[in-house]
């Protein structure tokens, strides 16, 4: 998709002025971190296992080609096929003529942020082949034509009377003509038009959470079931994964799932869990009678034995987001692109480059509750200061802010300068402030006390000027 | 009013106080608190001249050299103390679990940094993990509520031990907040470089702290109380803010944060 990473500070405005957004955010800021916390204080091993899946990602990612060429192996052997895709074009370019080949005219699609990265779409739109988009909040964000908001929750920005007013403009000429207002009715009407999509589709398309090498199996979860239709009914299945996927075995891949979905929305697990070993064998009963699987790098291996290799652990939870107090504030699309709040931050600079998004990783207080609640222990907060230390190498870093930096630096590192300037701030403070004990405007600190008062320091001096004269 | 706490049994040590820059130009008095608890531990306090900022500030904007050069210099001001203690847990943590990871690249420094690191202190973890402090003898008369600061909490575990200090205080009782684990929207620089997030954040955080019904807000940490404090009294909100060292100290009947003060000169 199109970014507007580099608009961060425009979309920040038009995020706080929406009240329905606001209204949403204020749901999912209780709901998805409450359920978290109760489902991790049920499992005595939950932490232990957070070890775990961090060792096992780990050891994936030290690994990688090894259990990327093995997965290739065990596909093949199979009677799959598997495609490499350095960049987001080459992933276009191969799942279009797959798709091509089958003479497909439309695709069933099920939620995969991968294809949001490549904007596959848009491609498949321009050449004639019609994407249906079969997870719930995907199908509602594909009717209003807006970008995925969470990685999980696609649609969570939106209210249930938005998903209702969309319903009814755009179900009605297909015969649903009065305006729902329960959830489990919009629920119904969607599954009633989306069966019919289902079983017309030429091909069915899918991302993994997991890739097993051991088995040659992407593995999915859903709480929908639209996955199993998107890769079953269908002639072709395509599996879209990015190469950090791959993991060694199902045993690791049973470790990862319970601390998936806790995390996530925190359930023990997700409704749904399917594997997807190769095309229909004679005897079953149903399956795709070709299966592809297309693995995308688009940047990724070049963090490989870096500084910044730890964001490869991701196994997409959501639970950085729902517990980010930034994203919280402003949602996900102000971030500009297809990964939004910490994880995006640390992703998104990588995947289209740090210029362009040179914003996300410097909105962030260094809270630290990313880090805190991710289920693989990726170091979110260290991760953004390295791309806050390659921006300022580059230059990047707003012109204001390096030189107030320098100034800063220049005085901070001669204390004895330090504490007479210091006295003089304290005074002049002081004096100005202290009868009403703040202030509400202040030369310099504008964007301070645009919002709060600026407390004055009480008389008498700085720290050091009272203990010098206390203690000679 | 308060005098010194009983239940330590920890030798007098040799402590230096690291004072913070904030503490030192905005609110004094919290490093006077910080002494009086110190010493009333048992320690003997020393405030090493040489000490500025910990160089946050540069560390969080990315200029990895500036911050290397402030690391040095606040390792060779609090060389030889026995214990460096903050009333910070963001300049604690920052002594405690990011000096050594400046210098990976030269390890004679890496070792005196994590020296220091070993030695460094957030005031609260420090008076009752180390000392033992079990109560201090201090009146507040009223309802406090606590802010979890975001460093102290997440990277030095700073969590029961200023609760645990604050249930000894006479006259004080503990009304918790919905979520007083959330950060307050400070974040140093954060706050003036994305004001407007900031604000939504401290918005929210100061509604909380209205709905928790106390009379003061307590934090160990001077950049969010002032955030806090400056928010608080844009709204008009009757709720008054002060450090909890200044409350444990016995300091709490002087002007909280952002108060007028009639002043001595």
């Amino acid at each position: 998709m199109q970014s507007t990473a580099h608009d961060f500070k425009d979309n920040v405005g038009v995020a706080l002025a929406d009240a329905n957004l606001q209204d949403s955010l204020a749901k999912l800021k209780v709901g998805f971190s409450e359920r978290r916390r109760e489902a991790a204080e049920r499992l005595p091993e939950f932490e232990a296992l957070r070890d775990c899946a961090r060792d096992i990602k780990n050891h994936a990612l030290e690994n990688l080609d090894f259990y990327l060429e093995e997965f290739e192996r065990k596909v093949t052997a199979l009677g799959g096929h598997v495609h490499w895709a350095p960049t987001a074009e080459d992933a276009r370019r191969i799942i279009a003529e797959l798709c091509q080949s089958m003479g497909a005219r439309t695709v069933a699609k099920s939620k995969s942020m991968v294809a949001e990265e490549i904007a596959l779409n848009d491609h498949l739109e321009s050449l004639g082949i019609a994407p249906i988009e079969t997870d719930l909040g995907e199908y509602i964000i594909q009717l209003r034509h807006e970008p995925p908001s969470h990685i999980i929750a696609p649609a969570v920005h939106l209210t249930k009377d938005q998903v209702a007013d969309t319903f009814f403009e755009h179900h009605r000429k297909l015969g649903f003509t009065r305006r729902l207002s329960e959830r489990n009715d919009l629920v119904a009407e969607a599954r009633h038009v989306l069966r019919q999509k289902f079983l017309d589709a030429d091909v069915g398309l899918t991302g993994a959470n997991f890739l097993v090498a051991e088995t040659g199996s992407s593995m999915l979860v859903t709480n929908e079931g639209n996955a199993d239709l998107s890769n079953t009914l269908p002639r072709m299945h395509i599996v879209l994964a990015s190469i950090e996927k791959v993991i060694p075995t199902l045993e690791d891949a049973a470790v990862l799932l319970r601390v998936l979905a806790r995390s996530a929305t925190g359930q023990e697990s997700s409704a749904y869990t399917t594997l997807n070993t190769g095309p229909k064998r004679p005897g079953d009963l149903d399956g795709p009678e070709h299966y592809h699987v297309v693995i995308l790098d688009n940047g990724r291996s070049a963090v490989l034995g870096t500084e910044m290799q730890d964001m490869l652990r991701c196994i997409r939870c959501g639970a950085c987001m729902n517990h980010c107090p930034v994203y919280g504030a402003i949602g996900g699309h102000a971030y500009g692109w297809v990964y939004p709040g910490p994880i995006g931050a640390v992703l998104t600079p990588q995947l289209i480059g740090v210029e362009e998004a040179a914003n996300l990783p410097n909105a962030s207080t260094f809270c630290g509750r990313c880090e805190s609640v991710c289920p693989v222990r990726i170091p979110l907060p260290r991760l953004m200061r390295h791309w806050r230390e390659r921006e300022f190498e580059r230059h990047l870093t707003p012109r204001a802010a390096r030189q107030g930096l320098k100034l800063w630096s220049f005085i901070a590192r001669r204390p004895r300068l330090y504490r007479a300037l210091t006295a003089l701030a304290n005074r002049a403070l002081s004096l100005f402030g202290r009868a009403e004990g703040r202030f509400h405007t202040l030369p310099l600190a504008g964007a301070w006390t645009r919002f709060r008062d600026f407390p004055a320091p009480p008389a008498g001096g700085t720290f050091h000027a009272q203990w010098s004269r206390r203690r000679p | 009013m308060s005098k010194s706490p009983s239940g330590s049994s920890a030798p007098p040590r040799r402590v230096a106080l690291f004072v913070t820059c904030l503490v030192d130009l905005f609110r004094p008095s919290v490093g006077f608190a910080a002494l009086k608890l110190l010493e009333d531990a048992g320690c003997t306090v020393e405030v090493p001249a040489l000490q500025v900022c910990c160089g946050q500030p540069a560390y969080n904007s990315g200029d990895r050299a500036t911050t290397r050069a402030i690391a040095r210099q606040v390792i060779d001001a609090f060389a030889g103390y026995e214990a460096v203690v903050a009333p910070s847990g963001s300049c604690g943590g920052m002594l405690s679990h990011h000096y050594p990871g400046l210098f990976d690249d030269d390890p004679a420094m890496k070792a005196r940094a994590q020296d220091l690191a070993r030695r460094s202190y957030e005031l609260m973890a420090f008076l009752v993990d180390v000392l033992g402090v079990a109560k201090v003898t201090a009146r507040y008369d009223g309802a406090v509520t606590y802010h979890d600061s975001c460093s102290g909490l997440r990277e030095l575990g700073v969590k029961t031990q200023p609760r645990r200090l604050l249930a000894s205080v006479e006259g004080l009782s503990l009304r918790e907040m919905k979520t007083p684990e959330v950060c307050c929207g400070f974040g140093g620089t954060f706050c003036v470089k994305y004001p407007e997030i900031s604000n939504a954040m401290v918005g929210e955080k100061s509604a909380d702290i209205t709905a928790a019904g106390a009379d003061t807000l307590l934090a160990g940490d001077l950049g969010c109380l002032m955030n806090m404090a400056g928010k608080l009294q844009r709204e008009g909100r009757a709720v008054r803010v002060r450090h909890v060292a200044e409350v444990l100290a016995g300091m709490g009947d002087r002007p909280g944060i952002g108060e007028p003060d009639q002043g001595r000169r």
